[in-house]
């Protein structure tokens, strides 16, 4: 079991910082006395070598990517490649201050620049923002945009987002966050944005659709030019939310489908990696039409030079300090560069190739209630397994015991005992096959001894956590003593 | 170059099980007229190639190895020990995913736990959450919890405060129903009896940055007392490196707690990503945004950690979360977290010093150049004002030359405040920087 | 407590009128839907609200639900045990877990809620 840091302590004597260097009550005097801390920071007190261990053991008890498979969907868990972790952190783009002038860091302009220009391209839209730091930060902006869009036009009343049930939590989330009513789409029989209802929500009231494609069941809207059409219609904007992007690259731009506005997930799509959960970058692209209102500063081009360009009089404002996630954003146009227009094809290719392998792979064992072609994701069911008692969470926990790392379970929340499958394009046919073989091993489990599967999982460093007690009792900080 | 792991054969292969003889087959229901576009894009290298011409872009690009940098306003050179970037890169963090599966991620949830722990003891707050984007968008997440307590619809934000964080809770808030109100600045820091009239019933919070955009202490105490005064919230956008030997807010009276922890183990990246730490008193805990981890045990009591009071996230509430935050900046909280561990108490004291010193000492030199005078003779930390009476093109030139990043002119966010400088001098910064920076504005 | 005196709402609530006081909860049907109450919101005592409005929230680890007032009124008071003891709302959500009370500004309303037996038809039906 891992003890906190506050609960161990050696020696730390900080010597990676030099001496001080005169007297503290001397160098105090700049201080007046009233604005003075009073009691001492209760910090751990540990070695180098403690510290050094401590980390190590903690990130000994984390699954991820360089170890496991992931097939998470929705995440899109693919290989996040060494090399542009070593090109995010050399001295020449990592120890660089916003403020410089533009013509001390146009190295640093240029790479943001052409990641706009690039991920113009990959998505058929025609400006971009490297502003926002996640998804649903770039959610955000291009919500506030939608507004600021209707209000130049005089149009105060478009007061309503529509959102199909399917949808990430962060959209509705996002629409409140910008003022908007969120306005419920239905999902039809056969898994798509239902048309028909739809048509029947659009009004003049409405600001936005805000959509996916493929959408959260990994389906291909095949309806999207005509959905396009019918929000265009009303006066209304189509916002694609990117978190897919992995299925379509090389094969179609939303863009060309009709959105006006889009996002998208550098940490899913890019390759930039996940952090333990963050941080990412959520670039936001338009059409020309919207452009005049996108987060200033923009970047400018003019001859062989680049720079900021402050004066952006329409603009929604800004969404954070400086320019965006440098560090992210740099990795992903390391990316782009490295694959080139082949290697992003590839991307799609095999993510849906491998998606559609498993999906037939797994049918015999599971309902997949879509079984129809599906791009880079696609979601089964535990609903023959719910039968026998064991559930979806059941499984995900099973399968940790097996070196997997579970697929997204309970979303979309349109379909019962859910179980979102992406495998991505980094895996191999190898490793699939093993992962449906660990998937027949539970199956049998299930039948013959459902305990194991119930109680699991038994191999990680915790088992089940009781997460209710953790709620009722909240404890979040370390109160005890110093030791 | 592609990181793709099927072979040829196990294409066909696999083609072969799904039952089409192409991957075209796969893709029939996307309509024809949209698989026909133009993609200008580059043709892919290897990474022999990558790297030897990514380095070449860098080459442009005038990085604090080769120029001292006295450039802050809200993003500082500090030095990042080696461990940090050592630890928090393994594939085990970098590589993991957003811990919704305790069971598969107490890696980071430990990491997690003891930042919030550590955070809450540097700014003597209750309650920390597991991070966010940056200080402007958490100071912006603030007015908006503020804004949701009790019917209140204004938030007093003194111009003294970072103007891109002002610019930001400005966006944040435009499509609510509220008021931003200034509040002018005197001698470079709040006008205390300016901030007395407005204080109304109808004031949801005041807003105060420790140190201030321009490095000067603000009278704090006096602030948080005004503001409990008026029934308004305080919150308090504080540099985390400051609080070895400044007072924290939750001395003061703060009721949240935000700001930039880019100065701890953070590098200064142009900008980002950074992280924004969010510490609350203890009954703000439910309005607290983002993602929480807490301590509890499992099935058979060991001690385990997991994403807790999750009901109040986007994932669970959506349009009724406390924000729509979901991917937030975990790993930068790690090289928080792994920081405050090699700093300790003893070392985040006298990181703290070295920075007045050395700030300090900066400011005495160059006020004994002709044509430098101080912009504010308040009390500060490791940033300060200065009038260099010197024409900008010649100084900006002469900076140059000594291989010296910034000050920062101030007009450019003060049009009032000409041939003003903003300079911030931190622990890497030594006495041969210092003679040149002298001399970069001494021979201009 | 004699249920069959109360009325209960399509939303799982249960009301119990005395004069203009109504003391408001949720059924046992609810609390089995939400599973453990880790956290109740109660809602603060002079709040306004309209029929069907959502009053306060009980949440679960993974969930989040709203309660609806069944009458048009003003809460007097919230069960403030619940802070401390939220899992009363699943041992007793007919007697301690009560959730809060209303001075009802038509009392009216309350025969026009579902009695016992409608509503045990409702709650089989929701079952499944």
């Amino acid at each position: 079991m891992s003890k906190l840091l506050f609960e161990k302590h050696s020696r730390n004597e900080a010597e990676w910082l030099p001496e001080l260097g005169e007297t503290e009550a001397k160098v105090l005097e700049n201080i007046p006395q009233s604005l003075r801390r009073k009691k001492e920071a209760r910090l751990p007190s540990v070695s180098e070598l403690d510290v050094v261990r401590h980390f190590t053991e903690l990130s000994q008890k984390n699954f991820c990517v360089d170890t496991h498979f992931y097939p998470l969907g929705s995440c899109t868990m693919k290989y996040n490649p060494k090399a542009l972790d070593a090109i995010a952190s050399l001295s020449s783009f990592s120890l660089i201050h916003p403020y410089q002038k533009a013509d001390d860091v146009q190295g640093a302009l240029q790479v943001l620049h052409d990641t706009e220009r690039w991920l113009s391209e990959v998505t058929g839209m025609d400006e971009f923002t490297l502003q926002p730091a996640a998804g649903a930060h770039g959610e955000f902006c291009g919500l506030l945009i939608v507004g600021a869009y209707h209000r130049s036009k005089k149009e105060t009343h478009k007061k309503k987002v529509l959102i199909p049930d399917s949808s990430h939590g962060t959209n509705p989330a996002s629409a409140a966050l910008a003022g908007y009513e969120v306005v419920q789409v239905r999902t039809d029989a056969k898994g798509h944005v239902d048309l028909a209802d739809l048509k029947a929500k659009l009004d003049e009231k409405t600001a936005c659709l805000m959509m996916t494609n493929p959408n959260t069941l990994g389906l291909f809207e095949e309806e999207i030019l005509e959905i396009a059409q019918a929000v265009h219609k009303v006066d209304a904007l189509v916002y694609y939310d990117g978190a897919n992007m992995n299925a379509l690259l090389g094969i179609c731009r939303p863009g060309d489908m009709g959105f006006d506005i889009v996002h998208l997930n550098l940490h899913k799509t890019f390759a930039v990696p996940h952090g333990s959960g963050g941080p990412g970058s959520g670039p936001v692209g338009v059409k020309k039409h919207l452009a005049p209102f996108l987060p200033t500063p923009r970047i400018v081009k003019s001859g062989a030079h680049y720079a900021f360009e402050h004066d952006v009089p329409l603009s929604i404002g800004r969404l954070r300090a400086f320019y965006g996630n440098f560090g992210a954003i740099i990795r992903s146009y390391a990316y782009i560069k490295a694959l080139g227009s082949e290697g992003l094809k590839a991307v799609s290719e095999h993510a849906i190739l491998n998606a559609n392998y498993l999906r037939v792979k797994l049918r015999e064992l599971y309902e997949v209630p879509y079984d129809g072609p599906c791009m880079h994701e696609f979601v089964m069911a535990a609903t023959r397994q719910k039968k026998k008692g064991v559930r979806a969470l059941d499984i995900a926990k099973r399968l940790l015991d097996y070196g997997v790392h579970a697929p997204t379970v309970y979303f979309p929340l349109t379909v019962e005992e859910a179980m979102m499958v992406e495998p991505t394009e980094t895996e191999s046919k190898e490793t699939l096959d093993a992962f449906v073989e660990i998937l027949k091993k539970i199956e049998e489990e299930i039948t013959r001894s459902p305990q194991t599967v119930l109680d699991a999982p038994h191999s990680t460093p915790v088992g089940r956590i009781d997460e209710v007690r953790a709620a009722r009792h909240p404890d979040l900080r370390y109160h005890g003593k110093q030791v | 170059m592609q990181y793709i792991s099927n072979t040829t054969e196990d294409r066909q292969a696999m083609l072969k099980t799904i039952g089409v003889s192409s991957f075209e087959d796969l893709l029939k229901k996307v309509p024809n007229k949209l698989r026909h576009f133009d993609w200008k894009l580059p043709k892919g290298v290897s990474e022999l190639e990558l790297l030897r011409e990514v380095v070449e872009a860098g080459k442009s690009n005038h990085h604090f190895h080769d120029f001292a940098c006295y450039l802050g306003a809200g993003c500082y050179d500090h030095f990042i020990p080696t461990v940090v970037s050592q630890l928090a890169h393994r594939g085990e963090f970098i590589t993991s995913y957003t811990p919704y599966q305790g069971e598969a991620s107490q890696g980071t949830l430990q990491f997690i736990y003891e930042y919030q722990s550590m955070i809450c003891e540097l700014t003597a707050m209750d309650y920390s959450n597991a991070s966010m984007y940056d200080g402007a968008s958490s100071l912006a997440e603030a007015a908006l919890l503020a804004l949701r307590m009790d019917g209140r619809k204004k938030i007093l934000i003194p111009d003294t405060v970072h103007p891109e964080y002002r610019q930001v809770v400005r966006t944040y808030l435009s499509s609510i129903d509220c008021e931003i109100v200034a509040v002018p600045m005197k001698d470079l820091s709040v006008d205390l009896e300016k901030l007395k009239s407005l204080a109304g019933p109808d004031v949801a919070a005041i807003v105060l940055q420790q140190p201030n955009f321009f490095g000067v202490l603000e009278e704090a105490r006096q602030i948080a007392e005004i503001a409990k005064k008026a029934g308004a919230l305080t919150i308090a956008c504080v540099n985390p490196i400051s609080l070895g030997v400044i007072e924290p807010p939750g001395e003061y009276g703060a009721d949240i707690a935000v700001g930039e922890g880019q100065p701890l183990g953070n590098p200064v990246s142009f900008g980002g990503p950074h992280f924004g730490f969010f510490t609350v008193k203890a009954d703000l805990l439910r309005k607290i945004p983002g993602r929480i981890a807490g301590a509890t045990v499992d099935k058979q009591g060991r001690r385990s950690f997991v994403l807790t009071l999750q009901a109040r996230e986007q994932h669970i509430r959506r349009e009724k979360a406390t924000s729509n935050i979901c991917t937030n900046h975990s790993l930068c909280a790690l090289k928080g977290a792994i920081y405050m561990s090699l700093l300790g108490p003893k070392g985040l004291r006298r990181l703290s010093l070295i920075n007045v010193k050395n700030a300090h000492r900066t400011r005495e030199r160059l006020l004994k150049i002709k044509g430098v005078q101080a912009l504010s003779d308040r009390p500060f930390f490791n940033e300060f004002g200065l009038v260099i009476e010197k024409d900008q093109k010649d100084l900006a030139l002469s900076l140059r030359k000594n291989k010296i990043l910034g000050p920062l002119a101030l007009d450019r966010f003060y049009p009032q405040l000409r041939s003003a400088y903003l300079i911030a001098v931190t622990e890497n910064r030594t006495e041969g920087d210092l003679d040149r920076l002298v001399r970069a504005v001494e021979e201009a | 407590m004699d249920t069959s005196k109360l009325r209960y709402t399509e939303t799982h609530e249960w009301v119990s009128l005395n004069g203009n006081n109504a003391v408001i909860g949720v059924t046992d049907h609810a609390q089995k839907e939400i599973s453990d109450v880790v956290f109740v919101e109660l809602p603060k005592a002079g709040k306004k609200v309209q029929a069907k409005d959502s009053v306060m929230v009980v949440e679960s680890v993974k969930a989040a639900f709203d309660i609806y007032a069944p009458m048009s009124g003003t809460v007097t008071k919230a069960n403030e045990k619940l802070s401390g003891k939220p899992e009363l709302v699943n041992q007793s959500p007919l007697g301690d877990g009560w959730l809060y009370e209303l001075e009802c500004s038509d009392p009216s309303q309350f025969d026009k809620l579902l009695t016992e037996a409608q509503y045990k038809n409702v709650s089989s039906q929701a079952a499944h």
